[in-house]
């Protein structure tokens, strides 16, 4: 891994049309401003790591049965609503 | 065509129903054909992967809960499926159902869109950051979200 050191306001070139600037750093946080053609694009890397993750997830769970969702919604029918004084409905 | 499903066995599905990937799904990125089924339990469709039965998703409208949901998404991803007319693009999020069903959640974060008439489909990334990858279907439909 290629490592550079910058302070803020320096910037970082990669390829034509990439510039990474450090804009502000407090702590051990470090802000940084990127400006990239519309075609790249920029992800914090845990956005992209948490939808991996659910994928991973969903595809389990299709092994299991798959309920109806109307199940839920009716009132009383799922044995555990949480309506105090639910109606009986005709 | 004959296909083999995880939840539904061999199922003949017509070529309409089936789907290009080119970038596959986040996670499966060397699967990139899926059959869209719809599910026996409404409001559900299955993304059953084409190549590998036992990958197969459960996909949501997500309007059926979060009539409020604005898909907002990078410009590629729609040239990717061939820039669909607005009309054209079918827009689902991945399902997980945990043991506890009424837990069941969407993912809203990464929706699956799809251009029905290319029949081409990626998922995206949504580029708001209030659409999250768990959102609870049974209590945002009851608005209690």
């Amino acid at each position: 891994m290629l490592i550079l050191a910058r302070k803020v306001n320096e910037r970082i070139i990669i390829g034509d049309d990439i510039e990474i600037s450090v804009v502000d750093i407090k702590g051990d946080q470090v802000k940084l401003g990127i400006n990239a053609p519309r075609s790249v694009k920029v992800y914090r890397q845990e956005v992209f790591e948490a939808i991996q993750e659910e994928n991973r997830k969903a595809a389990e769970t299709t092994s299991r049965d798959i309920p109806s969702l109307t199940q839920f919604l009716e009132p009383g029918a799922s044995g555990e609503s949480e309506e105090k004084d639910s109606e009986e409905k005709p | 065509m004959l296909i083999f499903t995880k939840i539904y066995g061999q199922l003949e599905v017509d070529d309409k129903q089936l789907i290009h990937f080119p970038s596959g799904l986040y996670g499966f990125e060397s699967l990139h054909d899926f059959a869209l089924l719809d599910a026996h339990q409404e409001p559900f469709y299955i993304l059953q992967s084409v190549e590998k039965v036992e990958t197969a998703f459960i996909l949501i409208n997500p309007y059926v809960f979060r009539p409020d949901y604005v898909l907002e998404i990078p410009d590629n991803d729609l040239e990717e499926i061939g820039s669909p007319e607005q009309d054209d693009v079918l827009v689902f999020a991945i399902v997980t159902i945990p043991s506890e069903q009424r837990e069941m959640s969407a993912n809203l974060q990464g929706p699956v869109i799809i251009n029905r008439q290319g029949r081409l489909g990626r998922q995206s990334i949504s580029l708001n950051p209030v659409w999250e990858t768990r959102h609870l279907i049974v209590r945002e439909m009851a608005g209690k979200g």
